[in-house]
């Protein structure tokens, strides 16, 4: 039974690592109705500028981090400059094609600006095993994951306030409603994609961190957007909640299946079970479990 | 007044439901078929037909087969590598099972294979739409990779789980796999993917091409006005998952000669499937051919042109050109949305009235 908790616990941990990029999906898919394939390039993108500007300019920690934010948000303003602002209006899937072509851009730049062998980030987060819950409970939990799940949980809670309380959360709701009357209220479009790039860009930075405190920062980094992909489709693409518990429930999932399921097949499950996991909740919500309700009309 | 069509009259139906009605289309198809088989063969030489005219020609099948499902059914799928493993490990099955067939008729049967896989992966998209079944198409990209590599039947037990092409004749002539001549193969492919373009071209324009176009424009309507979601969906599926197993057949049998799945069929593979009907152009037999052809062509111009124009050292170029292909195809979708096949139109178009304006 420990043996289940432990399994069930160290799955809603990394559950939660997957919602840190699914998040970043949501927001930009919220707002201009893009789906950024990106995002996990942005995350290693991020994470490699965190580690270039700390290693070889000798930076300390928070003016790395404030270094990085501010390159994210240059990123996101060329972004919306070159790319976005052309594009308005193209169909979804152009829409998508052109961030996959981002994705390449950004993986390149990344290589070429600081180099493609693999990096240790170490920017203090707690590393081994947590004592307390050894000791206390006999559970084998990271303190790596439990400063994630914290982490996640603070972003969320400044994403809502952010996005309820500010104005321009509320122009950012405006404009995910409805594009056209956002701008006939006087809201400007461009602004408020330069904004949300940049928010999603903070959001992978924050993923960045985590995923590469854990496993070194490299290319395989920017592949944990395909983890976070069916966590998108099962929490739905429009809803910050769904993201976090669709993080969950994808990560108890997997580390079950891993551990039960995994020893009769073969293994090496986790490349696509938590996708025919998501397949299997979709059949029965096509838009998601928190997605807003897809209404056709002819 | 090149391209006109004025004084081709029509005297009967067969003329008038022709697969080309305009004489001109005819000539350039024609001209297109006679530079391919006579003229490719003659001026190309053994490194061309092999590094840039097999890969052209079979990525133009795949592209061909995901534009039949993205492009006249509007269903998003990135599960094309996955397609394109099972056609190979199908062909490949079959090569050491049952050589006595022949090679064509095995690439067929693979092709139907792939088919009733790729109809099993299209049931959720009675369910499930846009990017939601994009999304869930990885699933079959994911799932068969792991299959291939896990079930040892698919690649007869063998240490490695590479899968390495059995050589086999045709008319005398080895044609799949290292020892094959490369104008045996390219003649080979290139009749395949001729014969199965004009399919496609056909079944575009007859009734079933029409109801998927009718699904891809709004599923609801079509299903109103009578079009069968369930079957048009899935035949599309199937038709699409025919093509894209031959091309997977041939990408492994004829192109590779052996293939290791994690490496070959990658999610790789189906973005660059799906970038080359998004710039050949949605919906266009001829946007396959131009997508293909431009997606094979231009990573190699640009490796040449760093590595021997400026003496770049590969693994700087190899960066860049990452870099340049994302941002070339940005800057594609930014000009041009509709793809090449939108720019031939347009050309159709001038020549109509060339040499006045109007």
């Amino acid at each position: 039974m420990t043996f289940f908790i432990e399994v069930t616990l160290s799955g809603l941990m990394a559950g939660v690592m997957y919602s840190l990029v699914a998040l970043g999906f949501v927001l930009i898919f919220k707002a201009s109705g893009i789906f950024n394939f990106a995002q996990g390039v942005m995350a290693l993108f991020a994470a490699l500028t965190l580690v270039g500007f700390m290693d070889e300019f000798g930076m300390p920690i928070w003016l790395a981090i404030i270094g990085t934010i501010a390159v994210m948000i240059a990123l996101a303003w060329v972004i919306e400059r070159v790319m976005l602002r052309h594009l308005v209006n193209q169909e979804p899937i152009i829409l998508f094609m052109a961030t996959i072509g981002l994705a390449y851009v950004l993986e390149g730049l990344g290589d070429i600006l600081w180099g493609s062998d693999v990096k240790m980030l170490d920017i203090g987060i707690p590393q081994g095993a947590s004592d307390w819950m050894l000791d206390t409970f006999d559970i084998y939990i990271e303190k790596l994951e439990i400063f994630a799940a914290a982490t996640a949980a603070t972003l969320v809670i400044f994403l809502a306030i952010f996005f309820q309380k500010t104005r321009i959360g509320r122009a950012l709701r405006a404009v995910a409603d409805d594009h056209q009357a956002a701008l006939s209220v006087g809201i400007s479009l461009h602004t408020i994609w330069v904004i949300v790039w940049s928010v999603s860009g903070i959001v992978a930075l924050v993923a960045g961190i985590m995923w590469g405190s854990k496993s070194g920062v490299q290319f395989s980094l920017s592949l944990i957007a395909l983890k976070a992909l069916p966590v998108l489709i099962l929490g739905g693409f429009t809803s910050v909640p769904g993201a976090i518990i669709g993080g969950m429930i994808i990560g108890v999932g997997e580390k079950l299946a891993e551990v039960y399921l995994g020893p009769f097949v073969g293994g090496a499950l986790e490349n696509w079970f938590a996708y025919m996991l998501a397949l299997a909740f979709l059949l029965f919500r096509p838009q998601g479990l928190f997605g807003e309700r897809i209404i056709e009309r002819v | 007044m090149i391209y006109r069509e004025t004084g081709q009259f029509k005297a009967n139906y067969a003329d008038d439901q022709a697969l080309f009605p305009i004489a001109q289309d005819r000539y350039v198809v024609i001209a297109a078929l006679i530079v391919a088989f006579g003229v490719v063969p003659m001026v190309l030489n053994q490194y061309w037909l092999n590094a840039i005219m097999l890969p052209f020609l079979i990525y133009s099948l795949a592209a061909l087969g995901l534009n039949i499902l993205t492009g006249y059914c509007g269903q998003v799928s990135l599960g094309t590598g996955g397609f394109m493993a099972v056609g190979a490990f199908a062909v490949y099955k079959l090569m050491v099972a049952f050589p006595e067939l022949g090679f064509i008729p095995l690439v067929i049967l693979s092709g139907l294979i792939t088919a009733a896989v790729g109809s099993l992966f299209g049931l959720p998209s009675l369910r499930i739409k846009g990017f939601y079944l994009a999304v869930a198409t990885l699933a079959s990209q994911f799932f068969l990779i792991w299959l291939f590599n896990k079930v040892g039947w698919f690649f007869n037990y063998n240490a490695t789980g590479m899968i390495t092409s059995p050589p086999m004749t045709m008319f005398g002539v080895i044609i799949t796999g290292p020892e094959g001549s490369p104008m045996a193969k390219y003649f080979l492919v290139a009749t395949i993917v001729a014969v199965f373009a004009l399919v496609a071209k056909n079944i575009a324009r007859g009734r079933i091409g029409r109801n998927w176009m009718a699904i891809r424009d709004m599923d609801i309507a079509a299903e109103l006005i009578g079009v069968r979601p369930l079957i048009a969906k899935l035949s599309a599926f199937a038709v699409s998952s025919f093509y894209i197993g031959m091309a997977g057949a041939l990408y492994f049998a004829v192109w590779l000669g052996s293939a290791e799945p994690t490496e070959a069929f990658d999610i790789n593979q189906s973005f660059l499937v799906l970038f080359m009907i998004i710039i050949g152009g949605l919906g266009s037999v001829l946007g396959s051919f131009l997508g293909a052809g431009f997606l094979v062509l231009m990573p190699i111009l640009l490796k040449n042109i760093l590595v021997d124009g400026f003496g770049t050292d590969s693994a700087l170029a190899a960066h860049i050109e990452i870099m340049t292909v994302g941002a070339l195809i940005i800057i594609f979708l930014i000009v041009e949305p509709h793809g090449l096949a939108r720019l031939w139109r347009i050309a159709k178009e001038k020549l109509r009235l060339w040499p006045f304006p109007y």
